[in-house]
């Protein structure tokens, strides 16, 4: 648009910088989650995610191994210890090493430390040792303080983890599923309800339907906060209890204004002459709706169809409230996240894989459909 | 029996018995109850029609009625009454004990301050956002890019936004990034630059913005008034220049801070308890969602303005900011004012993210958390509802606006 009138703006270039920035601003935080799902413990609580794509440089304190167990050997009257620091962990390159907390980079790989009495010791860069000693040694394994850089590494264990339920109980598989359970008809049945009415409120003529459509549009913004006591009192009183059926009934409640109100727009904008036809050649109401009505309005439909779905997956209040007994045998994915917060605050390996598994089913739907997000949040937009 | 397959049953049955309702009760009426042949045919299509649209609503009014507009009532009734004298009527005792506790207050405080920065930050972000991106030609790439956190849970949020925030002991390599930036200032010049230069002068526009507000609010009060002008439009004329003068003060004390404050230099800091600070960086969490959805909608709008007021703009001579400010920007207001009652509308909401993060500690409670906590945690259903209704209170001047627009629409 800067273009019209043949100038061109000299601002192009400071716009193209100042989008990649907010665009990288933007993305940063899911991005380190995501990152930070796919590195090992260690990685995590060692350096922060940016730095996972480098090698890197760590300071860590390894030890020999303990003369007590039998390590040690004793070649032509030295006592001798040899193996590699790194054993059990991932390997790593030593740049500096040193044998005391207060100066551990005293030495480069191949040196020998002098460690008193005749004791020493030598390290290699890839980690292997060997620490002599005239007399026998005793007590816990030598230590050594290491700068090792080691290669970017990345691992899928974190998943395997999760979804097979080695941390919360039943896992992230099961809560996955009930996810699944709670959505599909809390998407559908608001469509479903939604879609009647609003072609009644659009199309069919009867007294009170300016304030049927006032009434729906006041209780759009009514907050659902108002409705957990009432509902739940009622839900227990008529014994429906907490599960299924009252978090979808409770989800349906809740979507269905938007829902009426995305729906009866779209309806009413749909041309007249096509239903007027119809209802002289003889269509009934109930088959204009299904065979005109519902085919056109696919485009609405599915608008509203991705809004109470991301809501509904992504939902923990209602679920909360109306889904989640004591058993906890119901519980969906926001929630268990939650727990996992509070019990296991500091996993970030546990924490972000898990937040990743609940985020990535909206994410795929936002991005095959956005198209139909845009239009519905246009169209849905109060004015 | 698998939870896949049960999940699978119970979604059939779900949305089967919702269609049958539907299907039947059409049949019933055109096949039973008012049969379209015999000699009644004409008088029964006739009393078949009056009824069918009632069969359509029957379900929403009923669902709308149950879940919306009955708890209203509801939770309006408990909060005048106290469930352990067996549901007696106590009047505004509930509201009484609500008002005498500072955690009330405090959530109010958070609230007001949810309700200004969020929608204002959202707005401004999603208008830079939009103007942006659309005159570069990866734009579309781009906004999907700043509208995917849409998507993504407030709990989900939460957990990106707790890593961002992470603390790790001063001798340890930080994790998050905040205190890994943080690390980096050392109370040399970079620190004077970043830490109270920029800020100071980022608080010194917003004071400069908001006396220019002022000053165009208060101004026709003492120029003289055209007699047009009604005792309201003064009133409001008069809170509004109070309003913005009260901002006015606020961001310039923010400048003092800015330039005063002492820093502990390379001390990580905990920053979900600095109170404060920490229902700031709540309230980025929800900046970061809302932007998006505030770009798409002016993005729009902007593409909606009539292309000849621009390009007579540009041959008028005016420069890109003076075609945005003049030119955008007022045809745009209305749209503008759509966003942020939106936004502000979920701000009043906002729980998950309070909940899951800082659960309120730290002076972070906001009202719709405080709810919850009255509810499930301390059982007391009086002053939880009396809280409940604090926030229907908030949101009903925008219901009575939409519902007076649509009125005026459909007439």
């Amino acid at each position: 648009m800067n273009n019209i009138a043949g100038t061109k703006s000299g601002l192009s270039w400071a716009v193209n910088i100042s989008v990649v920035l907010l665009v990288s601003l933007w993305l940063f935080p899911t991005i380190g989650l995501l990152v930070s799902s796919f590195r090992t413990t260690d990685q995590i609580s060692g350096s922060g995610w940016w730095q996972s794509m480098f090698t890197q440089e760590q300071n860590s304190t390894l030890r020999a191994a303990d003369p007590d167990d039998g390590a040690q050997q004793l070649v032509e009257d030295l006592f001798v210890i040899e193996g590699n620091l790194f054993e059990g962990q991932n390997p790593a390159t030593i740049s500096v090493w040193g044998t005391s907390s207060r100066a551990i980079d005293v030495y480069v790989p191949g040196e020998t430390a002098d460690l008193g009495d005749g004791e020493a010791i030598t390290v290699q860069a890839n980690g292997d040792y060997r620490q002599t000693s005239p007399i026998e040694m005793t007590g816990r394994g030598q230590r050594v303080f290491v700068t090792a850089s080691a290669p970017p590494e990345f691992t899928l264990d974190n998943y395997k983890t999760i979804l097979s339920g080695g941390v919360t109980e039943g896992g992230m598989s099961k809560a996955f599923f009930n996810t699944l359970t709670v959505t599909i008809p809390a998407t559908i049945i608001p469509i479903v309800i939604a879609a009647f009415a609003a072609y009644a409120l659009a199309w069919m003529d009867f007294p009170g339907r300016a304030i049927m459509v006032a009434f729906v549009v006041g209780l759009l913004v009514v907050p659902l906060q108002l409705a957990l006591i009432p509902l739940l009192r009622l839900h227990l009183g008529i014994g429906i209890g907490k599960g299924y059926l009252g978090v979808w009934l409770a989800h349906t409640g809740f979507g269905l204004p938007l829902a009426i109100y995305l729906l009866r727009n779209y309806m009413v904008g749909l041309p007249r002459d096509i239903i007027e036809n119809a209802k002289v050649d003889g269509a009934t109401d109930f088959q204009i709706f299904t065979k005109i009505i519902l085919p056109l309005s696919f485009p609405a439909l599915a608008s509203f169809a991705i809004f109470q779905f991301l809501w509904t997956w992504n939902d923990l209040l209602v679920a909360k409230v109306f889904l989640i007994d004591a058993t906890g045998e119901t519980t969906v994915m926001t929630n268990q996240i939650v727990e996992l917060l509070g019990t296991r605050g500091g996993n970030w390996e546990i924490l972000s894989t898990a937040a990743f598994v609940s985020i990535a089913v909206p994410l795929v739907v936002f991005f095959a459909m956005q198209k139909y997000l845009v239009r519905g949040l246009l169209a849905g937009s109060v004015k | 029996m698998d939870p896949a397959l049960k999940g699978l049953l119970t979604i059939f049955i779900g949305v089967g018995g919702c269609l049958s309702y539907f299907y039947l009760s059409n049949q019933f009426l055109d096949k039973v109850l008012f049969p379209a042949k015999g000699v009644n045919a004409g008088r029964n299509i006739n009393r078949a029609n009056m009824i069918r649209p009632w069969l359509f609503l029957m379900p929403a009014i009923v669902a709308l009625g149950l879940y919306l507009a009955y708890p209203v009532v509801a939770t309006l009734w408990y909060s005048v009454t106290d469930r352990s004298q067996d549901n007696a009527f106590v009047g505004l005792d509930n509201y009484r004990q609500m008002m005498s506790e500072p955690k009330f207050w405090e959530a109010m405080r958070n609230n007001m301050g949810w309700l200004i920065i969020v929608p204002a930050a959202s707005t401004g972000f999603g208008l830079l956002a939009a103007q942006l991106t659309d005159g570069i030609k990866w734009g579309a790439i781009a906004k999907s890019m700043i509208f995917m956190p849409m998507a993504i849970s407030f709990v989900g949020a939460a957990v990106i936004f707790k890593l961002i925030y992470d603390t790790r002991p001063v001798e340890a390599n930080q994790i998050g990034i905040l205190n890994a930036i943080w690390l980096k200032f050392d109370g040399g010049s970079g620190s004077l630059l970043m830490l109270r230069i920029l800020p100071a002068m980022l608080m010194g526009t917003v004071a400069a913005g908001f006396s220019y507000i002022a000053y165009s609010f208060a101004r026709p009060l003492w120029a003289g008034i055209q007699p047009m002008d009604s005792m309201m439009a003064k009133t409001g004329r008069v809170v509004l220049t109070v309003v913005s003068a009260f901002f006015v003060v606020t961001s310039l004390r923010m400048v003092f801070g800015a330039l005063t404050a002492q820093h502990d230099y390379g001390v990580p800091q905990t920053w979900l308890t600095i109170p404060q600070w920490n229902s700031f960086l709540l309230m980025v969490v929800l900046i970061w969602i809302q932007t998006g959805f505030a770009m798409v909608i002016l993005s729009a709008a902007l593409r909606g303005i009539p292309e000849e007021t621009i390009e007579a703009a540009i041959v008028d001579g005016a420069n890109p900011f003076q075609v945005f400010f003049k030119i955008k920007l007022p045809q745009i207001s209305g749209t503008i004012v759509v966003v942020w009652t939106t936004i502000t509308l979920t701000v009043l909401k906002v729980f998950d993210i309070v909940f899951a993060m800082t659960n309120g500690q730290w002076e972070t409670q906001v009202l719709a958390n405080y709810m919850f906590d009255k509810l499930f945690r301390a059982n007391d259903w009086g002053v939880g509802s009396a809280a409940a209704m604090v926030i229907m209170l908030l949101v009903s001047p925008i219901l009575v606006w939409n519902v007076y627009n649509v009125r005026k629409e459909m007439r």
